[in-house]
């Protein structure tokens, strides 16, 4: 199973303190926190992709390659990459690009971006979001996979002849995620190619999740790619922590009350309780993450939102310290422990060439007979 | 066995409130009209007052709490509705919209409604007509022909006037009973297979 965490990069005041960073800090500042992500032994570092303010990310790759320069484990990947808006030639391309500079350690997780002016500014409508997440998708699948391509669709210029450069690291395309709080649609095209479905939970109540994940898994089956507790599932988790769990709930509530999304709303006990939330002790944050296994089944991929709401840089390392010395060893052998053999981890580059490999040799094995 | 399940959502403020009054004159009216037609019913109150704070979560965070979805589920799974909002403003009040605004858009299609209004003044009797029906006609439902507009003067010199149209409104709703509401197709049972979708 993997652990990450995973960034919005909003640029938000400090409640406590009325500052707010400039947008040159908070980019360093999520460098910092995927440098410190690496240090104390996660294994993703996600970020998102925002064409709006308050969110600084509208170039993931320069950033994650930033990262990667300075790293040498962590798997850097996105939450998420816009399927809509963005060329799908272009997102072969950089990720390609990224994935030999980055010597593999690089997914992606696609989604739709829910801001309806970002679709205009890139010559989009929202309306037609399933749509283009749809036939974008497909468009990039066959560029990562197809020297040559001759295609046409609704919505890009046709491509005749075209050729994405550089293909991807040993042939073999980066692992996909589809993100999607609420669309069925997005749960059934993960399913329909056997790549990861993650869903961010973190602002919903289990039962909506769980809505989500049983189809995603169900049709994952239906669709050959394995039995349901095999599809490759990934969730969300927002955690505060420190060694009281009322020195915790004290130091997070103002950054919970003024929080974007959902401050002002509902209070920290009664969204704690119907959503992932946990703020609290070490120990609290572990129960929790691990009950989640029994809502959803086995699933590969924990990723934990740390730094929004305008906490100090500080602050998210001090979170990371804890999470990575205290919470994670714990869940990995928790987790392991209760994982039936037949439940696969989440594919890595490694994986995914050897798997490649081995379908190669078979194939060379099986022609002489033919 | 054929009980007929009827949700009153009602927005009065005050306790009690005269839309409250309003609301159990029209829901013991419609459970006389099925009576009378052999045919029980259940009754299922709800004072949108009581989930204030929860549709103020539900519109910032975009999920309703534990206790609002109950709620919400009965509205949705109920035969038919009877709605009163108070007049505020020339139109419904905001904490009754909030109501409808946390429901999925489809989620009243084709379902039988008795729209009611009260009001200092019979002079904003036509907020039936201009407010309420319309954001019914969006949520297609069916609004029954005939509202109910209660002014302050109905529960005194004019309450005669009031009883008749009572009595009128909740015959059109259990008439509208016999219409069969269609059933949305759950998204989650009966997912859109991918192939469609790709060549959509």
């Amino acid at each position: 199973m993997q652990f990450g965490v995973f960034t919005v990069g909003d640029v938000t005041e400090d409640p406590t303190t009325g500052t707010t960073v400039s947008e040159g800090e908070r980019i360093k500042a999520m460098v910092r926190i995927a440098l410190k992500a690496e240090e104390v032994g996660l294994d993703v570092f996600a970020q998102g992709e925002h064409h709006n303010p308050p969110f600084v990310p509208s170039s993931p790759t320069t950033q994650l390659a930033f990262i990667a320069a300075q790293t040498s484990k962590i798997i850097l990947s996105t939450s998420t990459t816009l399927i809509t808006t963005n060329d799908p030639v272009k997102i072969a391309e950089d990720y390609a690009m990224l994935q030999h500079l980055a010597d593999g350690r690089v997914d992606l997780m696609m989604g739709r971006g829910n801001t309806g002016p970002v679709y205009p500014w890139f010559g989009q409508d929202i309306r037609n979001g399933i749509q283009l997440a749809v036939e974008n998708y497909a468009l990039l699948r066959r560029l990562w996979r197809e020297d040559v391509v001759d295609w046409e669709g609704k919505f890009r210029t046709p491509l005749q002849g075209f050729t994405s450069t550089p293909r991807p690291l040993d042939d073999v395309p980066p692992f996909v995620w589809h993100g999607s709080i609420r669309s069925p649609e997005i749960a059934e095209q993960a399913a329909y190619y056997g790549d990861g479905f993650f869903h961010n939970n973190i602002f919903w109540p289990i039962t909506h999740t769980k809505r989500m994940i049983d189809l995603y898994r169900q049709r994952f089956e239906h669709y050959g790619h394995g039995a349901a507790d095999q599809a490759i599932v990934g969730l969300g988790g927002q955690i505060f922590m420190r060694k009281n769990s009322q020195d915790a709930v004290r130091e997070f509530r103002p950054y919970f009350d003024n929080a974007p999304v959902y401050g002002h709303g509902p209070s920290l006990e009664d969204f704690s309780r119907e959503t992932p939330l946990t703020v609290g002790s070490p120990q609290e944050v572990i129960e929790r993450t691990l009950s989640f296994r029994e809502h959803f089944g086995d699933y590969q991929r924990q990723l934990f939102l740390m730094d929004h709401a305008g906490l100090p840089l500080k602050t998210v390392l001090e979170q990371l310290d804890i999470l990575g010395e205290e919470v994670v060893p714990v869940l990995r052998k928790e987790f392991a422990a209760l994982k039936p053999a037949h439940v696969p981890d989440a594919p890595t580059h490694a994986s995914l060439k050897a798997a490649a490999q081995r379908a190669h040799d078979l194939e060379t094995i099986e022609e002489p007979s033919r | 066995m054929n009980e007929k399940v009827i949700a009153v959502v009602t927005a009065g403020l005050t306790t009690p409130s005269s839309s409250r009054l309003l609301a159990d004159q029209l829901a013991e009216a419609v459970r006389d009209e099925l009576s009378g037609r052999g045919i029980g019913s259940r009754i299922e109150l709800i004072e949108v007052r009581d989930h204030a704070h929860d549709l103020t979560n539900n519109l910032l965070t975009g999920f309703p709490s534990a206790s609002l979805r109950e709620v919400l589920e009965t509205v949705t799974g109920a035969d038919a509705l009877i709605v009163v909002s108070p007049t505020f403003s020339a139109s419904y009040s905001g904490l009754f919209k909030m109501f409808f605004d946390v429901l999925d858009d489809q989620a009243l299609a084709g379902k039988p409604v008795l729209l009611a209004a009260t009001g200092g003044t019979e002079r904003h009797s036509l907020v039936l007509e201009f407010a309420l029906r319309p954001l019914f006609a969006y949520l297609k439902a069916l609004p029954v022909p005939t509202g109910v507009y209660a002014a302050s003067t109905d529960w005194g010199p004019n309450a005669a006037g009031l009883r008749p149209r009572i009595t009128q409104a909740a015959g059109e709703l259990v008439a509208a009973l016999h219409h069969e509401t269609p059933t949305a197709t759950d998204p989650f049972n009966n997912p859109t297979p991918f192939e469609d979708l790709l060549n959509s």
